[in-house]
C-alpha cells in the first residue's frame, strides 16, 4: 500500500502544472517565493549559527551585535571539549559517539531482521488468528510508552539490566510499526509463486525468507533502517533513566551533561552539538527521498 | 437429521483447526517475537502501572495498598494542575501555528508554480533529524536575554530585550517556538504528499464546471485532506502532551531550574512528563508517579478521541 502511494505521488504533479500556471502574476510569484525562502532561512539559521558559534569563545560570541561569521577558536574549543569531558567523565566525545553507533547500529540490525521476518509471516501465510493478531498488534500502537515507564524501569533492575545497553536495544527490536511497515511492502512486492516453487524444490522455510524474500525487500529495509537508526540515535528519556555510568553514555545524554559542565563556554557546547548532528545530516542528505517517504508512510494512504 | 450431523461436523472442524494450527508452525514462529516482547516490555508494565497507581512504593520496601489516595492527592496537587495547564497550553500553542504554517507551505509547494521543489522539501525537513537535545541547547543560546540573536533581531523593530528563559511569561512561547521550528517541516512533507495524491481529474472536472479556485479549495482540497489532517493532529497531540527534553533543557539554566524543583521560574515551563519524571525518579514515589502516568495517558487518549470523534471525521463515513 505504501509503495502504491509513493508511485502515485511521483506520477501526479506533471498532469496539473500547465493549466493553473497563468493564474498568478509576477507579484504573486515573488510573494510565494519570499514565503518559501523565509521558511527555509528560518529552518537553516539555527544550524548555521550552531556551526558559527562553535568557532567562537565567549569573548567574541557574547557581544552586540552578535557575530554571524566564523572566528578562529575552533581548535581551542575542540581541545577544551576533549580534555575537560575526559577529566570529568573519563570519556571523549568520540567515545560517546562510538557508544551511540554501537547501540543504534545493533538495534537497527536486529529490528531489520525481526520486523522483516514478522512482516513476512503476516503478509505471505494464512493461519488461524491472523487477522485478530494483526489488529491486536496495531492496537498496541495507540498506547503511549509513558504509561508503563515506572514498571519498565523496575523490570530492568530485576533483569540486572540497569546501567547497561540491553534496555536500549532489546525491548523494541520486534515493534508494531516495523512489522506493519514490512508487511505492507512484502504483500505487494514478493511474488507468492516464487516461494511456492522454492517449496516444491524442498527449500526450508527459513531459507526461503533468507534467500528469496530478503533480497527483494531491500528498499523497504533501507527506509526502515534509516528511521530506526534516527530514532535510537536521538532517544533521550529512556537512556536518561537507565544509564548512570558515564562510560556508557549515548549522544543525547552526553550532550545534556556537557551543558552542565560548560555553563559559560557556549562555543564548546555548540561544537558538541555540531559533532552529534553531522553524522545524521550526512545520512539524511545521502538518502533524503527514502527518508521522507518513510516518515510520511501511513499518513497518506487514506486519501 | 440436522441434529445428528452437527456434532460430527463440529468435531471435524475442530480437528481441521488443530491441523491448521500445527501446520502453521513457521508463520507463528516468525510473528512470535513481537508478541513475546510486547507481553514482557509493554503489556506487563502497563498493567502493573495501573496496579501501582493504587499503591505506595519506593521501589525497595514493601508495597502498600492505599486505594484511591494517589488519585485524590493528584486532584489536590496544585503543581500537577499547573503542569497540566502548561502542557495543554503547549499543545495548542504548538499544534495550531505549526499545522497552519505547514499547510500553507505545502499548498504553495504543490501549486505548480514553484521550481526547486525538492530542494525546499529537503530544507524544511532537516530539523526533524537533528537531536532534540542538541537543538534545545542551540535554542537556549539563541534565546539569550542580552546576547541572544532573537532579542537582537527584535530590537530592530523596537522591542526591548525579552527574558525568554527566565520569566514565567515567556518560557512557554520559547518552548513552543523550538517545537514549532522542529516539526513544521515534517508536517509540510506529509501535507504535500497528501495534496499530491488528490487525483488531478477532480480539479479538471471542477474547472470545466466553472468552479472558482476558492470553491475548489473548500469543496475538493480540504475535504480530501481531512484524513491526513487528522493524522497530523493526533500525532501532534500525542507528541506535545509528552514534551520532555525541550522544556527540561530550556528551563534548566534559569533560576529555579534545579533538579529538585524543575520548570523554571514559577514552574511555568514544567510539563506533565517532567513532573512525572521528577516525582518518580528524583523523589522515588512510584505509586504517585504511576497514577500521574495513567492520568497523562487518559489526557492523551481523551484529546485524540475528542478530535477524532467530533472534528476529524472524514466525509466518506
Amino acid at each position: 500500500m505504501a509503495s502504491v502511494t509513493r508511485d502515485a505521488v511521483k506520477s501526479r504533479p506533471k498532469l496539473r502544472v500547465s493549466k493553473r500556471d497563468r493564474l498568478l502574476g509576477p507579484v504573486g510569484m515573488v510573494v510565494l517565493y519570499l514565503i518559501l525562502f523565509a521558511g527555509a532561512l528560518a529552518t537553516a539559521f539555527p544550524f548555521y549559527w550552531m556551526v558559527i558559534a562553535s568557532t567562537h569563545r565567549s569573548s567574541t560570541l557574547l557581544v552586540v551585535p552578535p557575530p554571524i561569521l566564523p572566528s578562529h577558536a575552533l581548535s581551542m574549543n575542540y581541545e577544551e571539549l576533549m580534555s575537560r569531558l575526559y577529566l570529568t567523565s573519563g570519556i571523549s566525545i568520540w567515545g560517546i559517539m562510538i557508544n551511540s553507533l554501537i547501540v543504534s547500529g545493533s538495534f537497527t540490525l536486529l529490528v531489520l531482521f525481526f520486523c522483516s521476518l514478522g512482516g513476512y509471516g503476516f503478509a505471505k501465510f494464512r493461519f488461524p488468528g491472523r487477522e485478530v493478531l494483526f489488529m491486536l498488534m496495531l492496537a498496541t500502537m495507540m498506547i503511549p510508552n509513558v504509561l508503563g515507564i515506572i514498571p519498565s524501569f523496575m523490570l530492568m533492575r530485576w533483569f540486572g539490566w540497569f546501567d547497561t545497553w540491553w534496555p536500549l536495544i532489546i525491548p523494541g527490536i520486534a515493534n508494531a510499526f516495523g512489522f506493519f511497515w514490512m508487511r505492507q511492502y512484502i504483500e505487494g512486492s514478493v511474488p507468492t509463486d516464487l516461494m511456492d516453487s522454492a517449496r516444491i524444490d524442498g527449500a526450508h522455510e527459513f531459507r526461503i525468507y533468507w534467500n528469496i524474500v530478503l533480497p527483494i525487500i531491500k528498499p523497504a529495509l533501507g527506509a526502515l533502517a534509516i528511521l530506526t537508526f534516527l530514532g535510537k540515535w536521538n532517544e533521550y528519556f529512556w537512556p536518561l533513566l537507565i544509564l548512570k555510568n558515564t562510560a556508557l553514555f549515548t549522544i543525547p545524554i552526553g550532550l545534556a551533561s556537557l551543558r552542565n559542565l560548560y555553563g559559560q563556554e557556549i562555543g564548546v557546547q555548540m561544537l558538541g552539538a555540531t559533532i552529534a548532528i553531522v553524522p545524521m545530516m550526512i545520512i539524511f542528505f545521502l538518502s533524503a527521498r527514502q527518508f521522507m517517504s518513510g516518515l510520511t508512510a501511513g499518513a497518506v494512504k487514506g486519501v | 437429521m440436522a441434529t445428528a450431523s452437527i456434532p460430527s461436523a463440529k468435531r471435524t472442524k475442530n480437528q481441521e483447526l488443530w491441523h491448521e494450527i500445527r501446520r502453521s508452525f513457521w508463520p507463528y514462529l516468525f510473528i512470535s517475537p513481537f508478541f513475546i516482547l510486547y507481553a514482557i516490555f509493554g503489556l506487563f508494565p502497563n498493567v502493573y502501572a495501573l496496579v501501582l497507581s493504587f499503591k505506595e512504593w519506593d521501589g525497595l520496601s514493601e508495597q502498600r495498598w492505599v486505594g484511591f489516595q494517589n488519585y485524590i492527592r493528584l486532584f489536590q496537587d496544585e503543581i500537577w494542575w499547573k503542569a497540566v495547564f502548561n502542557t495543554v497550553w503547549l499543545m495548542f500553542g504548538t499544534l495550531i501555528p505549526q499545522l497552519s504554517l505547514a499547510f500553507i507551505l505545502a499548498f504553495i509547494l504543490n501549486s505548480g508554480y514553484i521550481r526547486f521543489k525538492d530542494a525546499f522539501r529537503t530544507a524544511f525537513f532537516t530539523p526533524v533529524i537533528a537531536s532534540s537535545v542538541a537543538m534545545a541547547i542551540v535554542f537556549g543560546a539563541l534565546f539569550g536575554t542580552r546576547f541572544g540573536i532573537l532579542n537582537y533581531l527584535l530590537s530592530y523593530v523596537g522591542i526591548p530585550p525579552i527574558d525568554w528563559l527566565g520569566s514565567a511569561m515567556w518560557i512557554k512561547p520559547a518552548i513552543a517556538l523550538l517545537v514549532i521550528w522542529r516539526w513544521t517541516g515534517y508536517n509540510t512533507i506529509i501535507y504535500l504528499a497528501g495534496l499530491q495524491s488528490i487525483p488531478s481529474d477532480l480539479y479538471e472536472a471542477a474547472k470545466v464546471d466553472g468552479a472558482k479556485q476558492r470553491d475548489i479549495f473548500w469543496h475538493i482540497t480540504l475535504p480530501l485532506m481531512r484524513p491526513v489532517i487528522t493524522f497530523t493532529v493526533i500525532l501532534s497531540i500525542i507528541g506535545s502532551l509528552q514534551l520532555f527534553e525541550e522544556p527540561l533543557l530550556l528551563t534548566a539554566g534559569s533560576a529555579g531550574g534545579s533538579s529538585t524543583s524543575p520548570g523554571g521560574t514559577d514552574q511555568a515551563g514544567l510539563t506533565t512528563l517532567m513532573y512525572i519524571y521528577n516525582a518518580s525518579f528524583q523523589y522515588v514515589k512510584f505509586g504517585y508517579g504511576s497514577a500521574m502516568s495513567f492520568a497523562l495517558f487518559v489526557l492523551i487518549f481523551g484529546f485524540s478521541f475528542f478530535y477524532n470523534r467530533f472534528l476529524g471525521r472524514n466525509l466518506t463515513d
